[in-house]
This record gives structure tokens, sequence and C-alpha cells, in this order.
């Protein structure tokens, strides 16, 4: 184990950053607890049945009036909080995924198309990327959700809100992924081995999915962190806003909102304890990417 | 230098026409405008009546023709939701936003500059040290957390300042102003100080960077070596070096400000453009959709032409 750590740069610099580790674990923790969170929370946040009224506005358990039941209090209608949290981390995270990984697949797709064909396509794509790069991302996400409004019919909105949701989040953070795909495979398009490729008649697909993609994942890690907390933020943003999820099935923004009802009444959990979840998911999600922008770029250090 | 200017303008009307181009299509496509207009009782032939009078049948070219002459007019149709005209509920909104936008990216750049050429000159300092980790958390923290923090501490706990609304506004023809009165700024300063953080931390560390990269060129070690005043060195010879970079990012971060004062204005309840926006959104309210991407898209324009401007003012390089 040891000589295997000291080999690898990476799990070396990992062991050698208290804050790294400490974000890790916030993370891990995070991300088990919103996975298995039907099996973790003790009640079912969205089944209208599994809690009561009469335990609304219960303390957490240090203060005054808190039981062990709900160790973090509840809410006006009785919801425990853990489990709101959990499964509104759940939701988050599913959304903040899924937008991730489309905008990867996307924004990837793309770049290395653009890279490996050049000329008028790349040409096309660059300047789609660039007019969205001078729109921030929230903006694109709220029109992109203000369009999907419009067109779709009443009936189905509800049920393909989340649909949309993560739609609108990986269309608005695509074009990170585009630039740095394009950016290095034009610099792996000098190398011997693609030029060899291209000599030896390989198909143009073969040669970006098999030969360029494995060389140029290094950068796009980094990015996929960085735009996972992005994704993450942007979804909290605009459920806070009142435009993502609604209070039926809250996400952690969401539950902010909803806190922000009590902020004058002294039911401080219901705000900050949503609140400080979803800051400690994404400043350890952050730290995590930034350490691995120091592994991967060691000439930042 | 003339042609370059040129240059900018020329595209600046291309970007002007591909945003209208954009809102148009919005307002054409995204749900039928008959339907938004007319009620349930409307027969399907006085519906048609109503489309064939509007031009609704004209080719798709000819229409966005008329879109744009009109707009150019200053008419910009009507709201779904409130039957306004899109035009008067947008400018009464203008001033809001702006006064606003401006405020907080004065303290950006007030205490952005600052702070960034000292954690420059410093980089081992105790205060550097504590600037450094207090803009990695202000970074992380999504600025509606930051807004709810403000309005938790000062508006709640401490009592200070309001939290909602713009305060005593004083109107100057049209232009509905919070800068003429004390209450007016003081209902300011938590929304501007909550879109401000994020542009600070930018600004800081972009500072920082050119600071940073400056400072170890030739001619200031030459400047050292020569015996120019340390005050001289960092004020006059190095900063005006970074200023280039520091005028593109104002104009970048203008966008910024502009967007992110639509969840500033959420929180502390600005009656600015961006809460109008987002009501729209929630309405589904095209006309007023539309037409807010244009006036952004054309503050945007405005900004960068500016900042192009500048450019030119600053660096002598550019002027031949």
């Amino acid at each position: 184990m040891k000589e295997f750590i000291k080999r690898s740069e990476g799990l070396w610099l990992f062991t050698r950053s208290p804050a790294v580790m400490i974000a890790a674990v916030i993370a891990i923790l995070i991300f088990i607890g919103a996975a298995f969170a039907p099996w973790i929370a003790s009640v079912n946040p969205y089944d209208l049945g599994s809690f009561s009224l009469m335990d609304g506005l219960l303390p957490p358990i240090w203060q005054e009036g808190g039981i062990s039941q709900f160790m973090l209090g509840t809410d006006d209608q009785g919801r425990d909080m853990i489990s709101s949290i959990l499964y509104g981390a759940r939701l988050s995270l599913l959304i903040g995924l899924s937008a991730m990984a489309i905008a990867t697949v996307l924004g990837v797709g793309l770049g290395l198309a653009a890279g490996f064909y050049g000329g008028r396509f790349d040409a096309i794509i660059m300047r789609i990327a660039d007019i969205q790069l001078a729109l921030p991302a929230i903006l694109t996400a709220l029109l992109i959700d203000g369009i999907a409004r419009g067109i779709l019919p009443p009936e189905v909105q509800q049920d393909l809100r989340v649909v949309v949701l993560t739609l609108a989040i990986a269309l608005s953070l695509w074009v990170n992924f585009a630039r740095t795909a394009r950016a290095s495979t034009f610099v792996e398009m000098n190398k011997e081995y693609v030029q060899a490729a291209i000599i030896m008649g390989q198909g143009p697909i073969r040669i970006m999915f098999i030969h360029i993609l494995p060389n140029i994942l290094g950068p796009l890690l980094v990015i996929m962190t960085v735009d996972l907390a992005s994704a993450i933020l942007l979804e909290a943003t605009l459920s806070f806003l009142g435009i993502g999820l609604a209070a039926d099935s809250p996400s952690l923004g969401t539950l902010i909102r909803i806190g922000m009802q009590f902020m004058l009444s002294g039911e401080w959990w219901i705000l900050w304890i949503p609140t400080l979840f979803l800051v400690a998911l994404v400043v350890s999600i952050n730290t995590l990417g930034d350490f691995m922008r120091d592994v991967f770029n060691p000439g930042l250090r | 230098m003339f042609y370059f200017i040129y240059k900018r303008l020329i595209q600046s009307v291309f970007v002007m026409l591909a945003v209208a181009f954009l809102a148009f299509s919005l307002f054409r496509f995204v749900g039928d405008p008959i339907t938004q207009m007319t009620g349930v009782e409307t027969s399907v032939v006085d519906q048609e009546r109503l489309r064939e009078e509007l031009g609704l049948n004209d080719p798709f070219i000819s229409q966005f023709g008329r879109f744009t002459v009109d707009m150019l007019q200053g008419d910009f149709g009507y709201s779904f939701r409130t039957r306004q005209p899109v035009a008067e509920m947008i400018a009464s909104r203008i001033p809001a936003t702006l006064e606003l936008g401006v405020v907080a990216l004065l303290i950006s750049l007030v205490v952005g500059i600052p702070a960034g050429v000292y954690t420059a000159l410093r980089p081992r300092g105790v205060i550097t040290q504590t600037i450094l980790i207090t803009t990695l958390i202000g970074i992380s923290i999504p600025t509606f957390v930051i807004g709810i923090m403000l309005i938790f501490l000062f508006g709640v706990q401490l009592g200070w300042l309001p939290t909602f609304g713009r305060g005593e506004t004083v109107n100057i023809g049209f232009w509905e102003s919070s800068f003429f009165s004390i209450d007016g700024w003081r209902a300011l300063i938590l929304p501007a100080v909550t879109l401000g953080v994020y542009q600070l931390t930018l600004t800081m560390r972009l500072v920082r960077a050119q600071m940073m990269d400056v400072m170890r060129s030739d001619y200031i070690r030459f400047a050292t070596a020569r015996g120019v005043p340390m005050r001289q060195l960092y004020f006059r010879h190095a900063l005006a070096n970074t200023m280039v970079p520091v005028i593109t990012i104002i104009g970048l971060q203008f966008g910024g400000v502009i967007a992110f004062s639509i969840v500033t204005e959420s929180v502390f309840q600005w009656p600015g453009m961006g809460l109008l926006f987002l009501e729209s959104i929630r309405f589904v309210d095209i006309p007023v959709m539309g037409v807010y991407l244009v006036v952004i898209a054309f503050f945007f324009v405005v900004v960068n032409l500016l900042v192009d401007l500048l450019y030119v003012a600053i660096d002598p390089r550019l002027r031949v």
C-alpha cells in the first residue's frame, strides 16, 4: 500500500493535504447519504401520510424541546429535517450529475469534432460557444427553462420539470468542455500517433474516440468536477428563485426557499441547516476540483 | 484607429440583429400569439381574421423586418400578462437595475483593485493570507446564500438596514433614483454588497495575478536597479500596465452583474429588470422575455464598445 501511494503522485499529494481529505470525506458522505436516502431517512418527505402536523416546528435535539426522533428538528409540516435534506440532496445530485454528464458528452463530442475537422465546422461551433460564453450560465438556463414552459403543453410540465431543469443546466455548461476538448485535440492532431492513424486509413470516429480522447482526459476530468459544483449551484439557484423544482419535490434550493419564510420567526434550523448542507457540498466539490487541477497541471503549483 | 472603431460598430449591429432575431423567433414560435390574445369563446374564423390582420400569415422575413423596424421606433409590443406596453414596463425598471449594478461594480473595483495590489506585493503576509482565504470562501458560497446571510445579520438580528425594496426614491424626469435620499442609500447597501462580493473576488484575483506577473518583468527589475522610489514603481510603472486586462474584466463583469442581479433582485425584492424577467418566465410572458434579452444585449454591446475605446485611451500602442 505504501509503495503504491509513493508511486502515484496524486495519491501522495492527497495524503499530504488535510483540507482536501476533509473535503473528500464530506463529499463522499453526502453522496452516500443521497444515494441511499430511501433506506437511511426515517420518513419519506414526498409521502404526506408518513409524517404528522403534530410534530411540526420541533427544534434540533441540542436545543430545548428537541426530541431524539428528529435529530435536526422538523419543518412546519412535521417533516423530519434529516429526511428532507437527504431526499433534497438526492434530487440536487441527480440533476447535477446528469446535467454534467450530458454537458460532457455534448461538449466533448463537439469539441473533438471541431478540433479534428477544423475549418468551417470548427468556426461555427466556436462562434456559438463564444456567444454563449458572453452570457452567464444562469441567464442561459433561465431562458431555456422559459422557452420550455412556452413550448410544452401544461399537462406534462410538472412531470417533465426535472428533465427540463437538467437540460437547461446541461445546455448552459457544455461550452467549457467543447473549448477544452478542441484546444487539446489541436495539440494532439500534430502528434505522430494521430498522423499515423490517419495514414493507416482509420475512420474519424475511431481516431477521435479511441486514440485522441484517452490522451485529453486529464483536463476534462478537472472541468467535470468544477462543472458538477456549478451544476448543483445552478439547480439550487433556479429552485431558490422558484423557477426550478416545486415545493412538493424539494431539492436543496427549494428547501432554502421554503426556509426563508421562517427567518423572522425564530425557527432557524429550517433555513440554515439546508443552507449549510448545500454550501458544504459545493465547497468540498470545488476543493476537490482545485486539487485535481493541481495534480494535472504541475506547473501551477 | 477609426477603422478599428468602424469595424466594431458594424459587428455590434450584427450582434443586435442576431439577438433581435432570437427575440422574434421566441415571440413567433414559442406558443401561439393568437391563443394568448384571444379567449376561449373566440371562434376559429375570428382567430383567422385576427391572424390575417396582424400579418401573422406573411412570409417570415417580412414579419421579422416589421418587428425590427417597430423596435427601432421604440414599439416593443404588449405584455401577455399585464396588457401594458413592454417598452414602458422595462423602461420603468431600468433605473433600479442600473443603479444596483453600478454600485456593485464600484464596490468590486474600489475594494478589489487595492486588495489585489496589496496581496501581490506582500504575498506572504498574514493579512494577505486572511484576504485570500476569505475570498476563497466568498467564491464558493452562492449569491443567494450571501444575500440571505446579510439579511439575517444586518436586517433581522441587528436591525440596522432594510432588507427589501428600494426605500425612498426621487423622480428626476423619467429616472427614478434612490441616490438622493438616505433611506434609498440604506436600502441599496445590502443588495449591492451581495451582488458585488463575487465580482470583487474576481477583480482581486485578476489584479493580483497581473500585478505579480508585471513585478517579475525586466523593466521593473531595471527600474528597481535604477533606484526608482518604491511608491512610484508600484503605482506608476506596475499598476498602469495591469490596467488593460482589468478593463477587459470590467466589461465581462458587467454581464455577470446583470445576470446575477436577477438573483439579488429576487432575494431583496428589488424592483428592477431582473425581477420583471423572473416574473415573465414564471408566467410565460414571451414579449417581456424577448425584449429583456434585446435590452441586455444592447447594454452588452455599448459596454464592450466603451471598453474598446478605453483601450485606445489607456494603451498608447493601440493609437497607431
